[in-house]
């Protein structure tokens, strides 16, 4: 059999770092890559004594999140510790929520590979606090502590054992991204380690309902890595059980530069944290008033806004869903689309298209676009009122990218205005059919093909300025 | 003049300083001299911080001189050495912090001194605050100073001995089944564990985080009400200490107790119970009784479960509160460790003592995946129903009373192999913890010369009730004036 044979089953926990400006249990700043262990306070070291006390933005995060995917919140959620030593966990148990978590039963809906929308179950959110990190390069034979991140709050958000591919793993955790950054609740910075995700993988025979023995892969950090990661485990799991094998459940870790996945504990070898409620913290009591000011808060969320860019732009759904994948883009999008005569369907394209495919080159968020909604805006007018072509706008899209100014501005120094008086047009028309005979012949002659041609040699004569549109008709016209 | 001034209480020196009769610094001094008199015989110390005494107490002088006095300015007292005090030793009485110096202050440390008290030094304890008889300690046991060769209960042995030995008319301690009213009743002072969350546990080191509590050991009720009043209130940094305003509790002990409600637990006088201390408790009973409290009797049916239940609670919290200890960050670290495995195995080995490991073990093993339904969970259970049967008793009575400690102080040696009995000695105390309630001993008389104390249990934020029941009680005794002929 091989590995189509076999039905996969993924289930996702995703660490979201929440954007808060202190620690979850501690007035320590949160802020990336500070001076080793200068952000860590006796609360966050541990010291003898001290006590966690919860941030309450913490709180209001965790309940716009469980709000967003239509989760139930909790009246009551406990923080509980999770007991196990290791020397960048200062207290020797990191405080988490277990039995009591304050999101559960949500759901978002991705699209799956034939186009179809699928929902995908969201088992809970809780809240718990991160570790500090071991340092191990630039010490010789010594591992070094930095605590600067311990203490900062994370939303670990797990998911059904719903997904049945990488790509829908990966199609899953970009919509929780995008959700997170929608409700700006976590900066979703991948590299900084503010979103990533563990993933649980099995395999079994389709139509079997007892799940496959799986295995854990941690700390996976870039959506490339997912999709990597989980089709490599998915071949392992598959080739094992194929070669009169058994999969064991463990953790592995994967290798990126390797593109493999290996064994770093097994079940046996597994703590036992012995959770139990946190004695110095109360539970978290939550009442619907709350919960309804939380509510008002939300923004609109992605999938409707998607809907509502296809009914109110009349976009492709497609296009609908890839705008809004970003709030910067669809505000973008929004903001040109508000300020031009041109179609909402062409802003789109050059958004899509022109746009991201600069910004990408540059490497460039949105929001540091170098040419800005209003004067992308102005280009797509001159392109609506026929003023330039769509060829010659790129042209002065690329100049506006390099700064040469407004797209009138530089229409106006380069001389790209398009020829739309038809006298003018006629006249190279007719130079162009005399200087080329033979096609006109073949042309009469039925090969209908060399219309092409003619509108080539048209617009070669006039510097692509011609009208595109009238260049066809005063040809089609002449060439009778 | 200055020579009898240790042989006062906390409320007889601040009026004494406020009238200008002696300076602190002369209130001092004399202190400090006694202490180092006798700390060597009593091992009640581990740390005297007599130069920062000196300057607080002159400090306290000038304030007063300027007009600036707080409530217990220039009174001096000492700290169980289980609160964080700002570049003071903080050893917990174990050696895992042998050489911890902290770099905070407790919410307790800084309230009193923020008041004006003069802090003479830290008190031995047992290590960690587990132990009944002061004997955990690493830095050795404390002796009581109404017989040397005896214990003076635990785990705030340290500070009751200090009470009691007229070393410093007040001491802070914490309780967590018993460790400030059983030391105090085997020492003949008073010993207040107000209710859970009245004080905040801030900068206290957790043994049990759940059960802690602060409170003090005095030489009278009046002077713990006049402390309390200073300890207590809300504190931003600790989660479970409670937004109770705070009363006047030095004013609320005046009121006779016509028409008080004291309740006799009828367990309490089963066997177990020395037959002289129960006499002691029963005279004291009639005493109440005398000035127009009302005896009846009440049931706490599942009371024989307390210490069960307690020593599974206790040592789960303590078997994680005390995972910081590691070696890595403070305290004592193993030398030259192989790895990280033997870096942590060395040093929690050579830190923790004996008892420290045993409770370790015991917690460890009560959280573990398949013990913990059968231990955790129904110790918690159990402990709601302890805690129920408080609640339905304080619906007949307002104090509930009854003996400290089943027998006076042991003697030193006598139980420390034999962990169950000494476990048993926290029985009657035990029981408010795990309900949250405060409590107070105060002595009731002697038995074989050796102190006995009576318990007044009260319910949730009854601190005021039982101060005045203990206090009317010392009007009409002078059981708490008594001081042990050595130390006079």
């Amino acid at each position: 059999m091989g590995s189509s044979s076999w039905e996969v089953v993924i289930g996702l926990e995703i660490h979201a770092q929440l954007a808060t400006d202190s620690k979850i249990f501690s007035g320590a700043s949160t802020v990336y890559g500070a001076e080793p262990n200068t952000q860590a306070c006796l609360v966050d070291l541990g010291y003898p004594g001290v006590l966690p006390v919860l941030n309450e933005e913490v709180v209001r995060m965790a309940t716009k999140f469980g709000l967003a995917v239509n989760a139930t919140i909790a009246q009551r959620s406990v923080f509980e510790r999770k007991n196990y030593f290791y020397p960048d966990l200062p207290k020797g148990y990191q405080i988490s929520q277990f039995e009591l978590p304050i999101v559960e039963h949500g759901e978002l809906f991705i699209t799956d590979a034939d186009g179809n929308e699928k929902r995908i179950g969201i088992t809970r959110a809780h809240l718990e606090e991160d570790a500090g990190k071991s340092i191990h390069e630039g010490l010789d034979k010594s591992t070094g502590i930095d605590l600067n991140r311990t203490g900062t709050p994370l939303l670990e958000i797990v998911s059904e054992p719903d997904l049945r591919s990488a790509g829908e793993a990966v199609a899953y955790m970009r919509k929780i991204h995008t959700i997170v950054r929608y409700l700006g609740i976590s900066d979703g910075n991948m590299q900084e380690g503010s979103f990533r995700c563990d993933a649980n993988i099995s395999v079994r025979p389709p139509g079997q309902e007892e799940l496959g023995t799986r295995s854990e892969l941690k700390n996976l950090n870039s959506f490339r890595f997912v999709e990597k990661a989980i089709n490599y485990e998915i071949e392992r799991q598959t080739e094992l059980i194929e070669d009169g094998g058994k999969v064991v459940q463990e953790t592995r870790l994967y290798d990126s530069d390797k593109d493999e996945t290996r064994s770093m504990r097994s079940k046996e070898e597994a703590n036992d944290y012995r959770y139990f409620p946190d004695p110095d913290l109360l539970p978290v009591e939550i009442d619907a008033a709350y919960i309804e000011k939380v509510r008002e808060t939300l923004p609109e969320l992605p999938d409707a806004k998607q809907h509502r860019f296809v009914a109110e732009y009349n976009l492709k759904p497609d296009d609908a869903r890839i705008l809004t994948s970003s709030l910067a883009v669809a505000d973008y999008f929004e903001a040109v689309a508000a300020a031009t005569e041109a179609k909402a369907q062409v802003t789109a394209n050059w958004v899509i298209g022109d746009l991201s495919g600069a910004l990408n080159r540059d490497g460039l968020d949105i929001v540091a676009s170098k040419i800005a909604a209003n004067d992308l805006a102005g280009l797509l007018d001159r392109i609506a009122d026929n003023t330039i072509s769509g060829k010659i706008a790129k042209e002065v899209f690329d100049a506006m990218w390099a700064g040469e100014g407004s797209a009138d501005e530089i229409i106006d120094a380069h001389g790209l205005k398009q020829i739309t008086d038809s006298s003018a047009i006629e006249s190279v028309v007719d130079q162009v059919i005399a200087a080329n005979p033979d096609q006109v012949t073949d042309y009469k002659a039925g090969k209908d093909k060399l219309i092409g041609f003619f509108v080539g040699q048209v617009m070669k004569e006039t510097g692509g300025k011609a009208n595109p549109g009238q260049v066809n008709q005063i040809l089609k016209d002449k060439l009778k | 003049m200055a020579q009898d001034l240790h042989t006062k209480s906390l409320t007889q020196l601040a009026a004494g300083l406020e009238r200008g009769d002696f300076s602190s610094v002369e209130l001092t001094e004399a202190l400090l001299g006694r202490i180092e008199a006798h700390k060597q015989t009593l091992n009640t110390f581990v740390t005297v911080t007599a130069e920062k005494a000196l300057e607080a107490a002159g400090r306290a002088d000038a304030a007063r001189a300027a007009g600036d006095a707080g409530v217990l300015n220039g009174l001096p007292l000492v700290h169980k050495d289980i609160f964080c005090t700002r570049d003071v030793l903080t050893t917990c009485g174990s050696r895992m912090l042998e050489n911890f110096v902290s770099p905070y202050d407790a919410t307790v440390v800084e309230r009193l001194a923020s008041a004006g008290a003069v802090v003479l030094g830290k008190t031995n304890m047992d290590e960690f605050a587990m132990g009944s008889s002061n004997e955990t300690s690493y830095f050795g046991p404390v002796r009581n100073p109404w017989n040397l060769d005896c214990s003076p209960g635990g785990s705030s042995g340290g500070s009751a001995a200090t009470v009691a030995a007229r070393l410093s008319p007040a001491a802070t301690g914490t309780d967590t089944g018993g460790s400030i009213r059983q030391p105090a009743a085997l020492t003949g002072t008073v010993g207040l564990k107000p209710t859970y969350g009245r004080v905040s546990r801030y900068g206290m080191i957790a043994f049990a985080s759940s059960l802690d509590q602060a409170g003090v050991i005095t030489r009278s009720s009046e002077d713990a009400a006049l402390l309390l009043g200073v300890m207590a209130g809300f504190d931003e940094r600790d989660s479970t200490c409670i937004n109770h305003p705070v009363p006047d509790y030095v004013g609320a002990l005046s009121g006779s107790l016509r028409g008080l409600r004291v309740g006799i637990v009828r367990q309490h006088f089963d066997e177990g119970l020395d037959e002289s201390c129960a006499a002691a408790v029963r005279e004291s009973l009639a005493v109440l009784e005398s000035q127009g409290a009302i005896l009846s009797e009440v049931d706490l049916p599942n009371l024989d479960l307390s210490v069960p239940t307690y020593y599974v609670v206790a040592p789960a919290e303590c078997s994680s509160n005390l995972s910081r200890f590691d070696g890595v960050r403070f305290g004592h670290r193993a030398e030259n460790p192989e790895d990280l495995n033997d870096l942590y195995c060395r040093s929690r080995g050579e830190g923790f003592g004996a008892e420290v490991k045993r409770r370790i073990m015991t917690g460890t093993y009560v959280l573990s995946a398949g013990y913990y339904d059968a231990y955790y969970l129904k110790a918690q259970q159990v402990r709601h129903l302890i805690a129920d049967d408080f609640r339905k008793a304080f619906a007949d009575v307002d104090v509930i009373a009854g003996p400290t400690a089943p027998t006076p102080a042991f003697k030193l040696g006598d139980k420390i192999d034999d962990p169950i009995t000494m476990y048993l000695n926290d029985i009657y105390t035990i029981g408010a913890n795990l309900a949250g309630l405060p409590a107070i001993s105060t002595p009731c008389g002697f038995v074989d010369d050796l102190p006995v104390g009576l318990h007044l249990v009260g319910p949730h934020w009854g601190e005021e009730t039982i101060l005045r029941c203990a206090h009317n009680y010392e009007q009409l005794s002078s059981w708490h004036q008594a001081c042990p002929e050595e130390f006079t």
